[in-house]
């Protein structure tokens, strides 16, 4: 199975505020099945930047041979993803890492609940499920200019936002939200956001997906790891970018000490 | 085409590559992209004598060409490396180095006993050069006295030679090597990382959760090369050498400061394939640069 590629860039497009959504081409996409998997970019020429990007799969189109993904930029990496132009060609490692579980799930109630650029890869995971399930959305931003994605969410499912500001949607955050009542649950967004949301939904079924500062990316230099929550787990730990990112929610700590 | 082939203490490489420890885990992943069958030899990750966590996340952060780490030595201890890890290294054609780290003098020789024993094990790289982790590690590798004290009580149970790994965190790194080979280390390893920080503007603290990391990656060459310069002038000792390589070219200009061999490591996460493709350009390399064989280059230096 293909592992890497060089793939073009279609389109890179501000889509809110520091958020950009790019669109890449290349067979590597036909293996983009499972959602919840990341791509590990390779950012600017040589080895000036060490260090790839993980950024999670946001939507394919296996017809097209594309791929898009979300990120916002903070740092020189994610400037000059940012910087990319149509034709440009990134060097892609991926699809890492093990996504959302999602066969045999229908005839479900379910939550996907995302936070920021927590949101993208619930988008393509929310696309295979609607298709089988009663999907809504719970969609948390900072503020109103952070927003992406809420009419694609509508097309699958009851899509709420919530902004910590209250300048769009409810003011709170997605646990103010959240009811118990749900089948099964998917959540993606900072660490404390989906701290709260096990918390909150304790006795319905869920799935986390963790982000952290990664090297390798493959599982060989134990940098993004994460504690496990069972005392007696042979090993103690999990890889967030080979056994992860998504985890059962019961499965791993989700926070430090 | 150029010779490619190494003979080091307890390693006989048929190129003089290998992955550095802690970059390449046991193997397995790295196993996924290619045929390790092609590497000159496999550095594993360090063990010490129980199972260990490492340090909190986060645990790496990007610098200019270079990268800091502070993992915190995890692994799942030398038993555990023995039973699960070495039997799948058995399969390959290659000479396997371990990394042997602790906290005191008593746990590296335990390591160093139990892991040199080991049929696939060819040498041992002894760590005394871990920035990261509270106890032990660079503290051995920062006075002379305690390395070679150290030095002399692994070797008493090794049975692998023993590659010493010198910390470039010292004033007179000279000074070090001597004291480590005076005290019968097979060869030297070096450089490990240089400690380093990095801190987040929006949190206004470290980002390294350690507060401090090791810094690699191509930023540390030019004080790799130096270093290994200044130990080759005075000393004969086998030296395996390793600090930001990325390419052949970089190959040849170790193989010209003094390194027998040399080791590649934070290339590897950005590029998975990056040790294949060393030794892939390596003999055109060599003879671009008038060299018939890694041996003659190496002599170069002298």
């Amino acid at each position: 199975m293909m592992k890497e590629q060089w793939m073009e860039v279609l389109n890179n497009r501000p889509i809110a505020l520091d958020t950009y959504e790019m669109t890449l081409h290349g067979k590597l996409a036909s293996s983009m099945t499972q959602p919840g998997q990341f791509l590990h970019l390779k950012i600017g020429d040589g080895f000036r930047h060490v260090l790839r990007r993980p950024l999670s799969i946001a939507d394919v189109d296996q017809e097209d041979q594309t791929v898009k993904i979300i990120y916002k930029v903070i740092g020189e990496g994610t400037k000059w993803l940012s910087q990319a132009k149509p034709g440009n060609q990134i060097h892609v490692l991926g699809p890492r890492g093990h996504g959302f579980p999602v066969e045999n799930v229908a005839d479900q109630h379910i939550y996907l609940i995302g936070g920021g650029v927590g949101v993208p890869p619930l988008y393509y995971l929310g696309k295979q499920l609607a298709e089988n399930n009663r999907v809504t959305a719970v969609l948390g931003f900072q503020t109103k200019d952070a927003v992406f994605y809420e009419e694609k969410f509508q097309e699958l499912g009851e899509t709420m936002i919530l902004t910590d500001d209250g300048s769009y949607g409810k003011r709170g955050l997605v646990t103010d939200v959240l009811e118990s009542k749900m089948d099964l649950y998917y959540s993606c967004g900072p660490l404390g956001m989906l701290h709260a949301v096990t918390r909150k939904l304790n006795d319905v079924k869920g799935y986390v997906s963790l982000e952290e500062r990664m090297g390798c990316g493959i599982g060989a230099c134990f940098a993004c790891v994460c504690k496990t929550t069972d005392p007696n787990d042979e090993r103690g730990y999990r890889k967030i970018c080979k056994d992860g990112p998504v985890f059962p929610a019961k499965e791993v700590v989700l926070w430090q000490i | 085409m150029a010779d490619l082939n190494v003979s080091l203490p307890g390693l006989n490489l048929k190129n003089p590559i290998m992955p550095a420890s802690g970059c390449f885990g046991f193997g397995r992943e790295f196993s996924e992209f290619y045929d390790l069958n092609q590497l000159g030899a496999i550095v594993i990750k360090a063990a010490t004598g129980e199972a260990r966590y490492g340090n909190p996340t986060p645990r790496v952060a990007e610098t200019p060409s270079g990268m800091l780490n502070a993992i915190g030595l995890q692994n799942p201890g030398v038993d555990q490396i023995i039973e699960k890890e070495l039997p799948f290294l058995e399969s390959f054609d290659v000479p396997i180095v371990a990394n042997v780290a602790g906290s005191t003098v008593e746990e590296y020789v335990e390591v160093t006993e139990k892991i040199s024993r080991h049929p696939v094990i060819q040498a041992i790289e002894l760590n005394i050069s871990c920035p990261n982790v509270k106890e032990g590690g660079i503290q051995f590798g920062t006075d002379p006295k305690t390395a070679a004290h150290l030095t002399e009580k692994v070797k008493e149970v090794s049975e692998k030679p023993v590659y010493v790994k010198l910390s470039p965190n010292v004033t007179d790194i000279v000074e070090m090597a001597k004291a480590v080979a005076d005290a019968g280390a097979d060869g030297l390893s070096m450089i490990n990382t240089l400690t380093g920080m990095r801190f987040d503007l929006h949190k206004k603290r470290p980002i390294i959760a350690n507060e401090t990391g090791g810094l690699s990656g191509p930023a540390i060459k030019p004080i790799a090369l130096r270093m290994i310069y200044q130990v080759r002038q005075a000393l004969d000792l086998p030296i395996i050498g390793m600090g930001g390589i990325t390419s052949a070219e970089d190959v040849v200009e170790f193989l010209l400061a003094g390194a027998d061999a040399v080791a590649i490591g934070t290339a590897n996460f950005l590029d998975p394939y990056i040790c294949p493709n060393v030794i892939e350009s390596l003999p055109n390399t060599l003879e671009k640069y008038g060299f018939s064989s890694v041996q003659e280059c190496r002599l170069k230096g002298e």
